[in-house]
């Protein structure tokens, strides 16, 4: 499967440090603190394919899709695209082709477009950064995307608050895929949407990654969505993938406990009735975390080994219940 | 065929609802004639995209409409009473006593300066003539009711002490406190995560049911109505598309656009390779085009549609009958009209 995959994430750690300011420890006497917000995450994704990372808040899906894009370093691990290493990656000749194939897609894409540009400006750039195209082929190549995208080349003049945010969107797409990016990290791309709007967003993005044949890192908290994108799927819990597998797959027979409960808390808009089991507790605190398997405090199949003991990932579970085939 | 859910006695009627914003280039008209009522222990869903009119239309209801905005025309009416002309100190009181009201954001509802039992103490205190040790003992027994672990020991904490879900059911526990007959609920589980959002349905759920609370839910999210709520109403432009028993909206909307919103929402069960689209946008305000507003969108327009607004109306008796259409489901399109001629 390897040779196949465009991205390789292994070992992915990252510790944020949360201590007061150390003249506040010197005086309270307070130790160092820091917050694991991200664990042992290693998934692949196979070229042309969509994984999506699902969890709720918190569960450290950003920070991955920060360290995947090399805005965040790991404390731990390695993001390697198309067998080159992102983290030594040195000479910076290497990296910058890296980077222009990798773009990445925000919720707000207000914050991610200059305000005080033009929308035209704002999709040539990359064009114009990484020297693609040259002079009137680049006028010509902002109107090709703006329809491409489905809005119209004379939009390219107007400023992004001008739009709506559905329209936003479409505008940062368009500038990932000026850069001809091959990859691109989509973090929650509609969660600020209408479902209206999200539909259209979601075909657009489909239809471009058939065209292109693009790699996506989809995340987002709605498993709905997820399960839509998505060819293979991580699900998070306190910043470790707790279950991974063919979307499908995964949500026609889901393994761990937690992925079963995050199942049936999904509102039943076939109205089928089905039984479901109520959700119990909440996402602890982060900066203290439950020991041995964090999810234990809430799961029905919770013993004491799973207090003691975090359980490996092995066939695509991590859970010391499936291991020992006394999971429902 | 469903039946309708009988809620006889409505607690809330609304005739007819206008709102209108004064700006510098005329009044805008946000609401414009929206009628429902709501009935002793039912949820009303209000559903529709951001800017349709969910929460001006609430906030109307609860007397909450500020300047330059205001109700330009209709009737809202509790227990058969009028309650859009009460003097606003008069409606004050009445929001205290008989309306209860949950945001999106908790921390709207919750002052963080004080502690989480003294704003419900207060409240209740403000309410009814119950002395400080029975206020507090009232307190801790609703505290309980939503589900607050050890209520006794929380009671004294700072909101920010909460999580969010915690919050959320703190900030119902508020809205309950007088025993309202009505509780309006904006947005309550749109910043939760679907863990926690379950948990909040199930409870508001339950109490509307136990203590014969009218609610009206707003929300965006239709698998929260499909939930939660006994009958629906679909906003577009600032007006009722359609309204039904939820089931029946749900599983069989009438209205194109309803229709369009469902085949939109990505389900766990759909094996669709694309979602349905809607073409375009919303109107803007300035900008509603004559007619049906949805005509511009709509795949199913005829020339009747950019001329005569259609009015919220039952399906003539022959549609009603082709299309499983239950009681009490009515819709504004000029496709379910009894006009012959239309399609
Ligand atoms: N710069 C930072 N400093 C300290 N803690 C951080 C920082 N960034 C993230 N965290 C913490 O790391 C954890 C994971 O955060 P992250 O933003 O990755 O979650 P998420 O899964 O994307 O959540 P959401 O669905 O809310 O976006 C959280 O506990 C968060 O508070
Ligand atoms: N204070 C205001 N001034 C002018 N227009 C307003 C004001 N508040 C709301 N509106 C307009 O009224 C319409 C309905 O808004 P709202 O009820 O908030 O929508 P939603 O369905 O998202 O809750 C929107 O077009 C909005 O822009
Ligand atoms: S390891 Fe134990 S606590 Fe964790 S999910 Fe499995 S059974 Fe539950
Ligand atoms: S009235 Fe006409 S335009 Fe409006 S929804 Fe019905 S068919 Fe479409
Ligand atoms: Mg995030
Ligand atoms: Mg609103």
């Amino acid at each position: 499967m390897s040779e196949a995959s465009l991205v390789v994430v292994r070992g992915l750690r990252r510790d944020f440090d949360i201590s007061r300011p150390w003249l506040n420890r010197l005086f309270e006497g307070q130790r160092r603190l820091f917050l694991r917000a991200v664990d042992d995450v290693s998934f692949e994704i196979a070229k042309g394919c969509t994984f999506a990372l699902v969890g709720e808040s918190g569960s450290g899906k950003s920070t991955v899709a920060r360290m995947v894009v090399g805005l965040l370093p790991p404390s731990d691990g390695e993001v390697t695209i198309d067998g080159i290493s992102m983290q030594s990656a040195s000479d910076s000749g290497s990296r910058q082709k890296l980077r222009r194939r990798i773009q990445m897609i925000f919720q707000d894409p207000y914050a991610s477009l200059n305000p005080r540009w033009r929308v035209s400006r704002v999709i040539a750039e990359p064009i114009n950064t990484f020297g693609l195209l040259k002079g009137e082929a680049v006028t010509k190549k902002v109107g090709e995307l703006l329809t491409l995208v489905g809005l119209h080349p004379d939009d390219g003049d107007k400023f992004p608050h001008e739009f709506s945010g559905g329209q936003r969107q479409r505008i940062a797409i368009a500038r990932a895929l000026a850069a001809h990016a091959e990859f691109i990290v989509c973090d929650e791309p509609t969660s600020a949407l209408d479902v209206s709007v999200q539909a259209q967003i979601l075909n657009l993005m489909r239809d471009l990654q058939k065209e292109f044949g693009l790699t996506l890192l989809f995340i987002s908290h709605n498993l709905a969505v997820v399960r839509h994108m998505a060819d293979r799927i991580g699900v998070m819990y306190l910043g470790r993938v707790v279950e991974t597998g063919d979307s499908r797959a995964l949500f026609a027979r889901p393994r761990h406990p937690y992925t079963r409960m995050l199942l049936d808390a999904v509102p039943d808009l076939d109205m089928s009735g089905r039984q479901r089991t109520p959700v119990a507790g909440e996402i602890p605190n982060p900066i203290n975390p439950p020991s041995g398997c964090t999810f234990h405090p809430r799961c029905p199949q919770a013993n004491e080994r799973c207090r003691r003991e975090i359980p490996a990932m092995i066939d695509g579970v991590a859970c010391h219940a499936v291991e020992e085939g006394r999971a429902g | 065929m469903t039946e309708t859910p009988s809620f006889p006695e409505p607690v809330i009627s609304v005739r007819n609802l206008v709102v209108e914003f004064a700006t510098r280039r005329g009044p805008l008209r946000a609401i414009d004639g929206v009628s429902f009522t709501i009935g002793k222990g039912e949820v009303l869903g209000v559903v529709g995209e951001s800017g349709a009119g969910k929460s001006v239309t609430g906030s109307a209801i609860i007397g909450l409409i500020d300047a330059p905005g205001r109700i330009a025309g209709g009737e809202v009416l509790l227990h058969g009473k009028r309650i859009d002309n009460l003097p606003a100190e008069e409606m004050r009181r009445l929001r205290g006593r008989k309306i209860g009201m949950i945001f999106q954001d908790p921390l709207t509802s919750l002052d963080p300066l004080f502690r989480v039992g003294d704003q419900l103490i207060e409240t209740i205190r403000t309410h009814s003539d119950l002395s400080a040790s029975a206020a507090r003992e009232r307190a801790i027994a609703l505290l309980a009711e939503v589900g607050i672990p050890a209520p006794e020991r929380r009671i004294d904490g700072y909101p920010h002490e909460f999580s969010g879900g915690m919050r959320q059911r703190v900030v119902i526990a508020l809205a309950l406190a007088c025993e309202p007959d009505f509780v309006i609920a904006d947005e309550p589980t749109t910043a939760l995560d679907v863990s926690v959002q379950a948990q909040i349905i199930a409870l508001l759920k339950r109490l509307c049911a136990t203590r014969g609370t009218a609610v009206m839910l707003v929300t965006h999210d239709m698998g929260v109505i499909a939930e939660a709520a006994d009958r629906v109403a679909v906003m577009y432009a600032g007006r009722i598309a359609e309204i039904g028993p939820v089931r029946d909206v749900v599983k069989h909307p009438l209205h194109p656009y309803a229709a369009g919103l469902m085949g939109a929402i990505p389900t766990l069960s759909s094996e669709a390779d694309r979602l349905t689209q809607i073409p375009g946008a919303m109107p803007r305000l300035t900008n509603v085009p004559p007619g049906c507003a949805f005509n511009p969108r709509c795949a199913r327009a005829f020339d009747r549609c950019c001329i005569e607004r259609p009015e919220p109306a039952l399906p003539s008796a022959a549609l009603a009958a082709r299309e499983h259409v239950a009681s009490g489901h009515r819709v504004a399109c000029h496709l379910y009209t009894a006009r012959e001629d239309a399609r």
